[in-house]
């Protein structure tokens, strides 16, 4: 049943296709990672308008199917919105990235929330403005915890990037498909295809996982007993709660 | 004769204490409270508030927890609204501002600038944990002030020998003792230069063996400083030693005022005296 000459000759075209699945995996990523946190900081304005609008925006995104969105952004939005319509590909991106960051949003508020109020309070005290205690005081210690997740959904992107054949992207899947529709030899294609995304994972979370432990490693011995540092409700251990519902 | 035995009562009196201030009344106080008061939900916790502090003061605050004195001077730094009243500082509303005429809520451009005259030391640190001790000082004259580094640099490492933490520049805030930290604390406030400075129960969450390190560089602080001190605390000892007036609270009101000699040998009210009898038993 299983052809390894079949299965050999059109390795090859995968391996080429994954090029454009790491374009969409990364490319979404950085597009998430930016726009989460601009969501997880309107968020925190002092207007309820801001807070309410955005807490909508997040409940719509995360309560729709992707591939629906990405459909709606492809076959209409965007074409609607520029000239001349996006490729495949931006359009991908910009629908992961879009999806994302919500998610990646809730991430960034476990980290912001994790840093104690004092630490606010000390900002205000020195009369640190609104946009330096974000870039100097908050952030920086909001962040690094919060990157173990991160990397949680780099791998989560990176297994979504398929739904991007159903917007017409040449990545892995829809290669796969193109050669099936020639040979009528299904079970090779797609079994390629499977365990090239799993070493692939595999790999991305044996790196996440070493980061994490080098960053409990360091927060520990950072952190020691000092009560002004010491994170309020245990953010850690709620990120990954929260990352593992997700994937 | 006469007059050397008056130089020499003065020379004895003058570094010991500058109580002069309390006297001048015709000054404009650095804070005025006027029927200020403060409720969390249905909890009045100060009803009713009229407060001067003259410039370069020394207040203490005693009283029982929950006295609200804490928030009194929370509300000072524009940590806590106050629920109704006026809080002045340096002659201009702290909370309001003068819009068409009319003074309305302050919005935050005001409460930026008005920050400026006030410091505040907090009971739990709050020092930057990612940052060194240095940095923890030169943070805020080089983000807020936009001082040159090399001066903010230069005012940071005299501020921490004053604390006699001049050989930590480099270590990092866990790396400290509780009474470390707080010095560290007080530097970091002081550097900004306030006309005003606000320390809430700085030596509360500090082992007993600690506190003494803390509270000789606040009086070293009040006995060289221009600057105000609101200065709300537990330790009895200290008020006594360091401040110009004692105001004492207890639910949401100020029962007793006046000099410390007063407020410790002779206190008038009943509550203040209940009060002061559990800490001479302690």
């Amino acid at each position: 049943m299983w052809n390894w000459e079949y299965a050999w000759s059109i390795l090859p075209d995968l391996i080429a296709a994954l090029k454009t699945t790491f374009w969409a995996t990364f490319g979404g990523f950085i597009f998430a990672a930016i726009g989460g946190l601009i969501l997880a900081m309107l968020g925190r304005s002092p207007i309820w308008i801001v807070r309410a609008v955005n807490r909508l925006i997040i409940e719509f995104i995360r309560n729709t199917p992707l591939l629906v969105q990405l459909f709606f952004l492809y076959f209409y939005i965007l074409p609607t919105m520029f000239p001349t319509a996006p490729t495949a590909l931006v359009s991908g991106i910009i629908g992961l990235g879009i999806h994302y960051s919500t998610y990646m949003s809730e991430v960034y508020r476990s980290g912001i929330d994790a840093v104690p109020k004092g630490q606010w309070e000390a900002a205000k005290a020195l009369n640190f403005s609104r946009t330096k205690t974000w870039s100097t005081i908050i952030l920086p210690q909001a962040l690094p915890p919060t990157l173990p997740v991160m990397g949680n959904y780099l791998i989560v992107i990176f297994k979504e990037t398929p739904l991007l054949s159903a917007i017409t992207l040449v990545e892995v899947l829809t290669t796969a498909k193109n050669a099936i529709s020639i040979s009528y030899r299904p079970f090779e294609a797609y079994t390629l295809v499977g365990v090239l995304f799993l070493i692939i994972s595999y790999v991305f979370s044996v790196l996440v996982r070493m980061m994490e432990i080098r960053l409990n490693r360091e927060q520990s011995a950072s952190s020691g007993t000092d009560s002004s540092s010491k994170p309020q409700s245990g953010g850690k251990g709620r990120l990954d709660k929260e990352v593992k519902q997700q994937a | 004769m006469n007059a050397t035995e008056l130089e020499k009562a003065a020379g004895q009196e003058a570094p010991a204490r500058t109580r002069k201030r309390q006297a001048d009344t015709g000054v404009q106080p650095i804070v005025r409270y006027e029927h200020v008061s403060k409720s969390f939900g249905d909890l009045e916790v100060l009803h009713d508030i009229n407060l001067d502090i003259a410039p370069g003061e020394k207040v203490a605050m005693i009283g029982p927890s929950g006295s609200g004195k804490t928030t009194l001077g929370r509300m000072l730094m524009t940590l806590e609204e106050p629920s109704g009243g006026m809080i002045t500082v340096d002659g201009e509303p702290l909370w309001h501002m003068k819009s068409k005429g009319r003074l309305v809520k302050a919005n935050e451009a005001h409460l930026h600038r008005m920050r400026g005259n006030i410091g505040m030391v907090f009971q739990h640190f709050n020092l930057f944990p990612h940052m060194s001790v240095l940095r923890n000082v030169t943070i805020g004259p080089r983000k807020v002030l936009g001082i040159s580094a090399e001066e903010a640099h230069e005012r940071a490492v005299t501020m921490l020998g004053k604390v006699g933490l001049g050989d930590k520049l480099d270590v990092y805030p866990s790396m400290l003792s509780g009474g470390q930290k707080q010095r560290v604390a007080i530097a970091r406030a002081l550097v900004m230069n306030p006309k005003i400075m606000v320390f809430d129960e700085v030596t509360s969450a500090l082992d007993p063996e600690l506190v003494g390190e803390v509270l000789e560089v606040i009086k070293e602080i009040a006995r060289e400083g221009e600057m105000a001190m609101m200065l709300i605390t537990h330790e009895m000892d200290f008020a006594r030693d360091v401040a110009d007036r004692v105001i004492f609270g207890a639910e949401g009101h100020i029962v007793e005022q006046g000099p410390p000699e007063q407020i410790f040998e002779n206190p008038q009210s009943e509550r203040l005296q209940s009060f002061l009898s559990r800490f001479r038993l302690s």
